[in-house]
């Protein structure tokens, strides 16, 4: 039975990261709660055995990003291996908040650059990451920006910064949109019109896509006199910003975003102005260290993780796991990526199949999270996937995990026992009864197959298999 | 178990890449055709004439049968208004029925929401392939996405019977009503019992079929277009089916790869009708082919590049068979960069089947009017 301790430090790493083994828990529990925190927040990226370019040594399409499954593929890899989770985890909130999509650009390698920018500059400050994402080539053309011209606005970058990325409806008027655009006039790509066509012409591209790259063109710039929300003068983006990142709204909108990603599930956001949030006082104590450390988004996850709000049993397990996650959680306990692989295109799909097809989301406005996330087609995908991979006996995670399992029954291990000992390994640790009648039930059949009275690897396999298929393994 | 139900059904096949319509239904009689496609033409002489001017693919015989039957309709000049030749955001476009914004839902899955607005049959709608097309997603209707239905189902990779009847067993009572679980976990377990619900209804499917039609072996679209018809003649209440058929993107080698694409299909079609017919059900369902764009005028040397104005197909008994729209004019003066102009949104045809087929007013789907052909026996 797992302590107090391990529970914790397990719901941490399933929120600052994609799980881990029940070994490193209690590795980290040694460790400390606060100490593990802190290296989350400071963890960089040093693959030693599994680079960036070794992985495309066996994946030259991931060079190129030829295909449309190329820069998912690749980032699959970083979530499955990374020594620095939290990066990969914070890249998934920015994603999913800014979602842009392949659907429209026709250009894996202009959406890999944006996630590598969320990486680089995602855990900073809000303000300069709105600035990136204001130059970001792929945010540029997904949202029309660069069809924003001095003389003739096109409001869809404008609208979308104050609807989806900063504020939310309903804290500025149909003006304020009109004046953002304006300011944001010339900020565009080099070579407009050619890329703009490229991406409409998709064809054939031998030699891989080409990225597109930021170009401010101050001749196609609006630089009359603009007001927006109150603030009077010759505006540029960069103004616009620095007066969103002023805003209560914007603070009370990120801070209900990071709640939602790392705390418990939230409603999906068109929701959030008729529905309050599930814990005011968090968001308000959020976006107090938002504005007191001056947006620093490292600064407010270090709060969030080591507030009572977040540690508290009540926000346990109360996430949907999204489809990457648990693709990228079950691959690192399987640990059968420990190397490039090939089978990492099918398996990235598997998250495709499931409902979240990384840098080609739904629409503008990202996934739909929470329960949304599972209907009756993704559950089968997910309960297969997870199941299957968590049964193969010949992945070395699952070996461990199955030597570990049995390593605890000296003379023999009942129905009971077992059961217990895989829901630990795995760390479900908040299960219904319901639930666990049925799982014992099936390990007693397992064990009665075996002479010995003690379960053998395969019905070891077979139990973790069964937990994987659980509706308890669909949270995180 | 879902009673006998004898409801309008329709069939929705997916044309991935780009569907070259030029060399599908081949204006073989004019000129700026046999100009444009000096690498990649088809002539008089191969051709399967039907009209004079118009001919099928060689490859497509079969179709040619349901032609003579007066069953099949071949819609020309297909598109949308400012043609996109990405083939992601074009497909988006038709699975959506949106082409000015990026919309949240599918046309099918809203119409299979108006079918079943309580969510009463899981299985209302499918989708024959792994993944669910854009076309059929709708928040909060559910949809089954079957990859292969022999083994369509929870944990197929446990190969031992016993212990996968088991297993399935177990998952049925984990998923079972509990009133002490919390919401998310009530939600998670309703779904998952439908989804263990509307496997184990299609797993009747195949065990309650036998036919004479022998479908092309290993062609996934043949296995696919099978599977429909075991479904549909098992009458579990599916009302929308939805399959792929992929590899359209002729850019090279396109006179070999596109007759032994249409070849595979128009078979497979064929047979699915005979199926039908066989089992006294052809008038319970109509077929609509579509792709997400049509190819350049041109062709590149031994391919074409994307283009824009395709042919989309309507087949079945309850079809009027015949050409709808105009065939578009290859004249370069009508060319629009160097591409067929459409001359018929594709969202007429979506009005069409949704109003005259499914009995559905196509406004509450599409948001807007579309002008519809005459295109349904009544």
């Amino acid at each position: 039975m797992a302590s107090k301790d391990v529970k914790l430090m397990a719901h941490l790493m399933r929120r600052a990261g994609f799980g881990a083994s029940r070994e490193r828990l209690d590795e980290l529990v040694e460790q400390g709660y606060d100490e593990t925190v802190e290296s989350l927040l400071s963890a960089v990226d040093r693959p030693t055995r599994m680079t960036d370019n070794l992985i495309r040594r066996y994946h030259p399409e991931y060079s190129g990003m030829m295909g449309n499954q190329s820069p998912s593929g690749n980032w699959m890899y970083r979530m499955v291996s990374t020594d620095a989770p939290l990066r990969e985890k914070v890249g998934l909130m920015w994603h999913g908040m800014f979602a842009t999509g392949y659907s429209k650009l026709a250009n894996g390698k202009v959406l890999h650059d944006q996630i590598r920018m969320f990486e680089r500059h995602g855990m900073g400050s809000f303000k300069n990451l709105l600035t990136e994402l204001s130059r970001d080539p792929a945010m540029i053309v997904w949202l029309d920006n660069s069809e924003n011209h001095n003389g003739s606005v096109n409001e869809n970058y404008g609208r979308e910064l104050l609807e989806l990325f900063s504020m939310g409806v309903g804290n500025y008027t149909e003006q304020d949109v009109k004046e953002a655009a304006r300011a944001f006039t010339g900020w565009t790509i080099g070579n407009t019109e050619y890329m703009t066509l490229k991406s409409a012409r998709d064809s054939v591209w031998p030699y891989g896509r080409l990225s597109f790259h930021f170009e401010y063109k101050e001749h196609d710039h609006d630089s009359g006199e603009k007001e927006f929300l109150g603030h009077k003068g010759n505006l540029n983006g960069e103004d616009i910003i620095d007066i969103i990142c002023e805003q209560p709204a914007t603070a009370a909108f990120l801070s209900r975003h990071m709640y939602s990603f790392f705390v418990a599930d939230e409603p999906p956001v068109p929701e959030w102005p008729y529905k309050e949030p599930r814990d005011p006082e968090a968001i308000a104590a959020l976006s107090k260290v938002y504005f007191d450390s001056d947006y620093n988004v490292e600064e407010t996850l270090r709060f969030l993780f080591k507030s009572d709000f977040f540690k508290s049993e009540g926000a346990h397990y109360q996430r949907v796991k999204s489809p990457a996650e648990l693709v990228a959680g079950v691959l690192r306990l399987t640990g059968e990526f420990d190397r490039p692989k090939v089978d990492m295109n099918p398996t990235n799909l598997q998250s495709t199949y499931m409902g979240q097809w990384l840098l080609n989301p739904p629409s503008v406005e990202g996934w739909h999270w929470g329960t949304e996330w599972i209907d009756s087609g993704a559950l089968v995908e997910r309960v297969n996937f997870a199941s299957e991979r968590l049964g193969n006996i010949e992945s070395p995670g699952v070996q461990t995990l199955i030597d570990r399992i049995l390593s605890d029954g000296n003379g023999g291990m009942n129905a009971e026992e077992l059961i217990e000992r895989a829901l630990d390994e795995l760390s479900v640790s908040d299960i219904s009864y319901k639930t666990r009648s049925a799982l014992v039930e099936f390990a007693e059949v397992q064990v009665n197959q075996s002479d010995s009275g003690k379960p053998g690897p395969e019905q070891v396999a077979n139990v973790l298999k069964l937990v994987g298929a659980t509706p308890e393994f669909q949270r995180a | 178990m879902v009673t006998a139900q004898r409801k309008p059904s329709l069939v929705v096949i997916q044309l991935s890449g780009g569907n070259d319509a030029m060399n599908t239904v081949v204006p073989y009689t004019n000129g700026i055709y046999h100009d444009s496609r000096r690498a990649i033409h088809l002539t008089e002489d191969n051709v399967i004439d039907l009209n004079g001017m118009l001919g099928l693919n060689p490859s497509m015989g079969p179709m040619k049968s349901l032609w003579d039957a007066g069953k099949l309709a071949i819609v020309q000049g297909v598109g949308y208004p400012q043609p996109n030749r990405s083939h992601f955001r074009s497909m988006d476009i038709w699975h959506t029925a949106e082409s000015d914004h990026i919309a949240d839902s599918g046309w099918l899955g809203r119409t299979i929401r108006e079918l079943d607005p309580d969510g009463n049959n899981v299985i209302t709608g499918i989708n024959f392939g792994r993944g669910l097309p854009r076309a059929l997603h709708a928040k909060g209707v559910p949809v089954a996405s079957v990859g292969n239905l022999e083994t369509y189902g929870l944990m197929p990779d446990i190969v031992d019977r016993m212990t996968r009847e088991m297993a399935v067993d177990v998952f049925a009572r984990m998923y079972g009503p509990d009133d002490t679980r919390d919401a998310m976990l009530q939600a998670i377990s309703e779904t998952g019992m439908g989804a263990y619900l509307g496997a184990d209804i299609l797993r009747t499917a195949p065990a309650s079929y036998s036919s004479s039609i022998e479908y092309e072996a290993d062609v996934p679209i043949a296995q696919n277009l099978r599977d429909i018809s075991q479904v549909l003649l098992a009458d579990v209440g599916t009302r929308v089916f939805y399959t792929q058929h992929a590899g359209y993107d002729t850019h090279a080698g396109e006179l070999e790869n596109h007759a032994k694409l249409w070849h595979e299909l128009s078979t497979a079609v064929n047979d699915f009708i005979a199926d039908l017919e066989e089992h006294g059900r052809g008038d319970d369902a109509v077929v609509m082919i579509f792709s997400e764009f049509g190819r350049r005028i041109q062709d590149n040397g031994s391919g074409t590049d994307h283009g824009s104005g395709g042919v989309a197909f309507v087949l079945g008994n309850p079809v009027k068979g015949g050409l709808y729209g105009e065939y578009p004019s290859l004249d370069l003066s009508e060319q629009v960069e160097g591409d067929m102009k459409f001359n018929n949104d594709f969202r007429g045809i979506y009005a069409t089947v949704l109003d005259q087929w499914m009995g559905i007013n196509p406004q509450v789907i599409l948001n807007k009017n579309y002008e519809q052909f005459d295109m349904i026996r009544r």
